[in-house]
């Protein structure tokens, strides 16, 4: 069976959600069994949000993740949080503009990544989550970027189809730090 | 099949009942089943529907009873507390005969209770909730798909019996999003409402609807003849899904949600050589009881979200030949696999204790 638990997190406001809903979004588009299930709470904008994605090739039973396979930290309370839970040989990505420390475990890969920094400097603040989401489809090969690009212009309703250039552009730059920090 | 499209639960009963032409819906918000009043309050207007925030869930479910009355396919939704606020209401639908579908995607409680997930209102939904003699008949997805397919049942079937149905999900199963396909629900059967307060056009004598009969003999009639249907609606509408249970000696039951834990607790369970198998009730009112008489395990485990509720109707329908044991989590937190499997090994070292 193959299967990959995703846990992504941060601050609400960041786009965690909806970062997790495209990689939920691109295992729909390729016929794979999948969850998508959100943290909701009394939060606000600046609170923590985070969702837990399942993808596998067989139908998915619980929808609760308690360890998985990989972790996606946008804040530090999420690494602080979540760091023990993944299960060794997992991989850890930090977006290391925004968490001031390296991860601890030594038995999993830690990935960091310039996520908020990076988009910054494109002009694209709001778009730290999709460097970050073509970052992690890039190492872990879950999803080519081209199958994420087709993933964002479906997703996104015809009216706002504005907003698929920015984001497929900043896949790109997450996929593209990643090749470049081989 | 259809293109499939990935939505929240909560989304996608509002979906499925648009589909099933429900064309009134009334609601007052509250976490976590907020999502398919705000769906509601989108669409609606857009099909020539009623979408209607009412000033209470007291004042929602007695607009459910006067849509119902006149022959519409109505819907509120709510969760645990609200659910309380809206049984009197309930009740009088259920009183009058009246087709009607209410949602209740649960969380923690009593009282306010929290805004997890939680199942502690099977009680309140298989028992009545209300006030009187009266069942309501309760129906339990455990993912979005099958969400929106008893969404669709849950009209049809309300129709066809003139008793309400109840949709009980759980925090989770509202906010969790899967690929759904529309195209796959039940398709809307039309039921010949003869009885609904319409206007007679001074071409028939007047339908009505009520609740008080203060002749006992007349009230007693009324009771017997909805009771006589319940029977009807035990003998036909039973629904479960069940695996393992041939060679079983520890069946787990559990719906909704937890059946989910439980299905990854009986396969890392069997691969560990331990023979464990899965009851799940899809109708929790009419309770599937045939299924457990026909199985014969050690024992039984209920695992709910609860301290124990859905337990005594598995005693009651395996009628006590084996142990029935119970494990679970309330207030919001939702068992562990690990959990349920400890539970079953310490069970069936009770029950088979030379393997």
């Amino acid at each position: 069976m193959n299967s990959c638990e995703m846990i992504l997190a941060g601050f609400g406001g960041q786009g965690i959600l909806f970062a997790g809903k495209m990689l939920a979004y691109a295992a729909m588009l390729r016929n794979r069994h999948l969850s998508w299930l959100p943290s909701y709470g009394p939060e606000m904008r600046g609170g923590t949000a985070n969702c837990h994605v399942i993808i596998s090739d067989d139908p998915v039973g619980s929808p609760i993740i308690l360890k998985p396979d990989i972790m996606v930290a946008m804040n530090r309370p999420s690494l602080d949080k979540f760091e023990d839970e993944v299960v060794p040989g997992g991989m850890i990505f930090v977006d290391s503009s925004l968490i001031d420390r390296r991860v601890k475990r030594t038995d999993v890969e830690a990935v960091y990544i310039n996520a908020t920094e990076t988009a910054d400097k494109a002009g694209r603040k709001t778009l730290a989550n999709m460097v970050m989401l073509g970052a992690v489809i890039e190492k872990t090969g879950l999803f080519s970027t081209d199958e994420m690009k087709e993933t964002i212009i479906k997703s996104i309703p015809a009216k706002k189809a504005a907003l698929a250039a920015p984001n497929i552009e900043a896949v790109e730059m997450g996929a593209e730090y990643i090749r470049k920090n081989k | 099949m259809g293109e499939k499209v990935l939505m929240k639960g909560n989304e996608a009963i509002g979906e499925a009942a648009i589909r099933s032409g429900c064309r009134h819906f009334f609601g007052y918000p509250i976490t976590p089943q907020t999502e398919l009043s705000a769906y509601m309050a989108k669409k609606m207007p857009k099909i020539g529907g009623t979408f209607l925030q009412a000033e209470s869930e007291v004042a929602a479910i007695n607009m459910v009873y006067g849509a119902a009355a006149a022959g519409m396919r109505a819907m509120t939704s709510s969760s645990s507390p609200g659910i309380s606020l809206k049984s009197e209401g309930i009740s009088y639908i259920a009183a009058g005969d009246l087709p009607a579908v209410i949602v209740n995607i649960m969380r923690g409680g009593p009282g306010l209770g929290g805004i997890q997930p939680a199942q502690s209102d099977y009680f309140q939904a298989t028992k009545g909730g209300g006030h009187g003699d009266y069942h309501l008949i309760v129906l339990a997805p455990n993912g979005v798909q099958e969400l929106a397919n008893l969404t669709a049942d849950a009209f049809n079937i309300t129709d066809k019996y003139r008793i309400p149905v109840m949709l009980l999900g759980d925090g989770t199963i509202g906010q969790m999003m899967e690929p759904v396909d529309f195209d796959d629900i039940p398709k809307p059967v039309r039921y010949e409402k003869p009885w609904a307060v319409t206007g007679t056009n001074n071409e028939r004598s007047a339908n009505c609807v009520k609740t008080l009969y203060l002749t006992p003999s007349e009230l007693e009639d009324k009771v017997v003849e909805r009771y006589n249907r319940y029977e009807i609606v035990k003998e036909e509408l039973q629904r479960y899904e069940a695996h393992d249970t041939e060679d079983a000696d520890i069946i787990i039951s559990a719906y909704g949600i937890t059946s989910r834990v439980a299905e990854t607790a009986v396969k890392k369970l069997r691969a560990e050589g331990i023979k464990a198998g899965i009851i799940r009730p899809i109708t929790l009112w009419p309770f599937p009881e045939k299924i457990y008489k026909q199985v014969h395990p050690k024992a039984f485990l209920a695992v709910e979200m609860s301290m124990g509720q859905m337990v005594e109707d598995i005693r009651l329908a395996c009628e006590c030949r084996v142990p029935v044991y119970f494990t679970g989590r309330t207030g919001g937190i939702i068992p562990t696999p690990d959990e349920i499997i400890a539970k079953v090994k310490e069970i069936a070292g009770e029950v088979c204790p030379n393997e």
